[in-house]
């Protein structure tokens, strides 16, 4: 495996996270609690699409195929979809989607702050920019996990449920393969192992200050980084690539 | 004592061009016709979000699934500022949205209408935002100054609807031939329904005469909807779409164009709930708004337990 | 209990560039003072129109009374002399 050819597999699987994240968020459009919140989501869609493009034109880039972002966000079949388990999981009720925000948002700004110094410049200046829309994202989803678990009783029984339930999601975030040690040499990755206590410090202070209860240790799942998925990608892309699909030679 | 609270001085307000405020004397009427007609408005605003969203993750590129998403969350955003702006009027948006779930406030008939294919996104931006800016544009010098700063803030953000619907026409016309087909089947099922969205004709319009005496309307329905109709002939002929009206007619005399009879009937019959989609538009409203009653309740919960600690910091 | 409600109406205010004026933008709905913020920022800030934000509870704005405005207002219509324009310069005075 070459540099190059580990640079497109990571760049690849950062795209996905955010094409398929900004997937199940765009589901939530006029769906959510009150108006002023269906923007808010929006937004985070709207930053998850823009780095999804970003990551993916980069990904085409060093593929050096002649493809573009949009052949790689809609012509891939399943198992060539790298994105993490955990953002292709249903939105649920609005604790689920939260607390997905949650675990993902702090993940992702300790990540994009650490990948800012990656020696791949395209990377950098994507994580430069990614790195300010997720601290926002972080925060609005640390408010939000306060305010319901320290609201009702129903939000607190809602959001407990949700910590607990995707919690088994969250261990594969931190794994790393082969591509990561050839790039964490290289200077360009992000050495993960480093993130999780950091990671875990962020979650706890967030759910002791909700009035909640950290999730047990759990089996956790896997399966993203070699392109075995849950159930639910097949539905996701079964939409996301309907036209590109249906009318192949069609330029939209 | 002088007679500010009298009708005639608002009349006469309203005659020299001047703006009504929230705490301005107005006519209790004048106060009723804003709350339907800018609820109305609002609600428009929030079903219009539904027909569109049906096609989010269908969005054939990254680039069109943005443009798409933004231009909706743009629609929710003008609903809330319109819902703010009938808030002046002493009306909580928890009541708006409750008149909207009882079925006595109304919203554009247009959104009863399906979504069916891809090229309907790009009917809806050019057609039906085409309508509709056409009547917001007039709307941005209404007499209320609150609705009047809502539409002008508005206006500037919807310019842009228009003109990704058309190039989603224009792309599809120039494409294969199934994509030239859905372009003309879009055209085919929007053409009339956006045509109807300015009203009955003048002289069956019963409540046009005050809201055009009060400069609520500034312009009639029948002159609205000939300034949409004249644009945008000419638009669809440029690109290759078929207006589905086998009597349109150029008046050289005028240079406007004259159309069919349009199917009030078919507008009655939306109205009177008996379109395509008007259960499942506001189905779709009730029962996102009842699953988020929970979270609402929750902030409020919150918002009382820490209230204190709060209001100290202010 | 019916405690369900569309939370608390804020007003909001831009600054489009540093040392301009807080414009009234609009008003949100909101519970607290950080949700307030958040949906301020995310409604009214869309396309790059502020570079600072105020959020105030409506409730806490005091308004005049238009029955008011001609105690309020035009006593200050005769004040011209508060306006640079009322005073006479010796001709061919400078920079003044």
């Amino acid at each position: 495996m070459t540099t190059k050819e580990a640079t497109f597999t990571y760049t690849l699987r950062l795209g996905d996270d955010a094409l398929i994240l900004g997937h199940r968020l765009s589901e939530l459009c006029s769906k959510a609690p009150f108006i002023e919140e269906d923007l808010a989501l929006t937004n985070i869609a709207l930053d998850m699409i823009g780095r999804a493009q970003a990551m993916l034109s980069h990904a085409a880039e060093l593929e050096g195929k002649g493809k573009t972002a949009d052949d790689l966000a809609y012509r891939r079949p399943e198992i060539n979809y790298y994105n993490h388990l955990i953002t292709e999981q249903p939105n649920g009720d609005f604790a689920h989607t939260i607390v997905r925000q949650l675990y993902l948002s702090a993940f992702e700004f300790l990540f994009y702050c650490e990948l800012e110094k990656s020696k791949d410049e395209t990377l950098a200046a994507i994580a430069k920019k990614a790195s300010k829309e997720v601290q926002y994202h972080w925060q609005h989803a640390m408010d939000w996990t306060i305010r319901l678990g320290d609201g009702t009783g129903e939000s607190k029984r809602r959001m407990q449920i949700a910590l607990y339930e995707l919690w088994m999601y969250t261990g594969e975030l931190f794994e790393m393969d082969a591509v990561d040690e050839t790039l964490i040499k290289a200077g360009i990755a992000v050495d993960l192992t480093s993130l999780k206590t950091q990671w875990l410090n962020l979650i706890k202070n967030t759910v002791t200050e909700a009035t909640l209860l950290m999730p047990d240790d759990t089996y956790m799942q896997s399966g993203s980084r070699k392109g075995i998925h849950s159930e639910h990608l097949g539905h996701i892309l079964s939409e996301l690539q309907y036209l590109q699909r249906a009318y192949p030679d069609a330029i939209w | 004592m002088h007679n500010e609270h009298s009708d005639s001085n608002f009349q006469s307000r309203i005659d020299k061009g001047e703006h009504i405020e929230a705490r301005d004397y107005m006519p209790e009427n004048y106060r009723k016709h804003l709350i339907r007609q800018m609820s109305q408005h609002a609600h428009s605003e929030v079903i219009g979000m539904q027909p569109e969203g049906n096609w989010i993750t269908r969005a054939p590129s990254l680039r069109s699934k943005q443009i798409l998403l933004a231009k909706i969350q743009d629609e929710g955003g003008h609903g809330l500022y319109l819902y703010s702006a009938a808030e002046t009027l002493g009306i909580s948006r928890q009541e708006l949205i409750q008149s909207l779930h009882s079925g006595k406030a109304k919203y554009s008939n247009i959104f009863n209408y399906p979504a069916l294919n891809w090229a309907d996104i790009g009917a809806i931006g050019w057609l039906v935002d085409g309508a509709a800016i056409v009547n917001q544009v007039s709307l941005q010098r209404t007499s209320y100054g609150p609705y009047s700063r809502a539409m002008v803030r508005i206006c500037k953000e919807e310019s842009f609807h228009q003109r990704q619907g058309y190039e989603i026409m224009a792309k599809m016309m120039k494409g294969t031939k199934d994509q030239q087909a859905m372009a003309q089947d879009a055209m085919n099922r929007w053409w009339w329904p956006s045509l109807m969205m300015f009203g009955p004709h003048d002289t069956d319009s019963p409540r046009s005469s005050d809201a055009v005496k009060w400069r609520i309307k500034r312009e009639t329905n029948d002159e609205l909807r000939q300034k949409f109709i004249d644009k945008t002939i000419p638009q669809a002929e440029l690109i290759g779409l078929k207006v589905p009206d086998d009597k349109i007619k150029l008046d050289e005399k005028t240079g406007h164009y004259k159309i069919g009879e349009i199917n009030w009937e078919e507008f009655q019959r939306v109205v009177a709930g008996h379109g395509p989609c008007n259960k499942q538009r506001l189905d779709h409203h009730k029962l996102y708004f009842n699953q988020g009653a929970w979270v609402r309740e929750a902030a409020e919960a919150y918002k009382q337990k820490h209230l204190k600690q709060e209001m100290q910091t202010i | 209990m019916n405690s369900d409600t569309q939370l608390d109406l804020w007003e909001v205010f831009i600054q489009s560039k540093s040392g301009q004026p807080y414009i009234h933008a609009g008003s949100i709905h909101a519970s607290d003072m950080k949700m307030a913020m958040q949906n301020a920022r995310d409604t009214y800030t869309r396309r790059g129109e502020g570079t600072s934000i105020w959020v105030v509870p409506s409730k806490y704005i005091v308004a005049s009374n238009p029955d008011d405005n001609a105690m309020l207002f035009d006593p200050s219509n005769d004040k011209i002399y508060r306006h640079p324009t009322f005073y006479v310069m010796p001709e061919g005075a400078k920079n003044i």
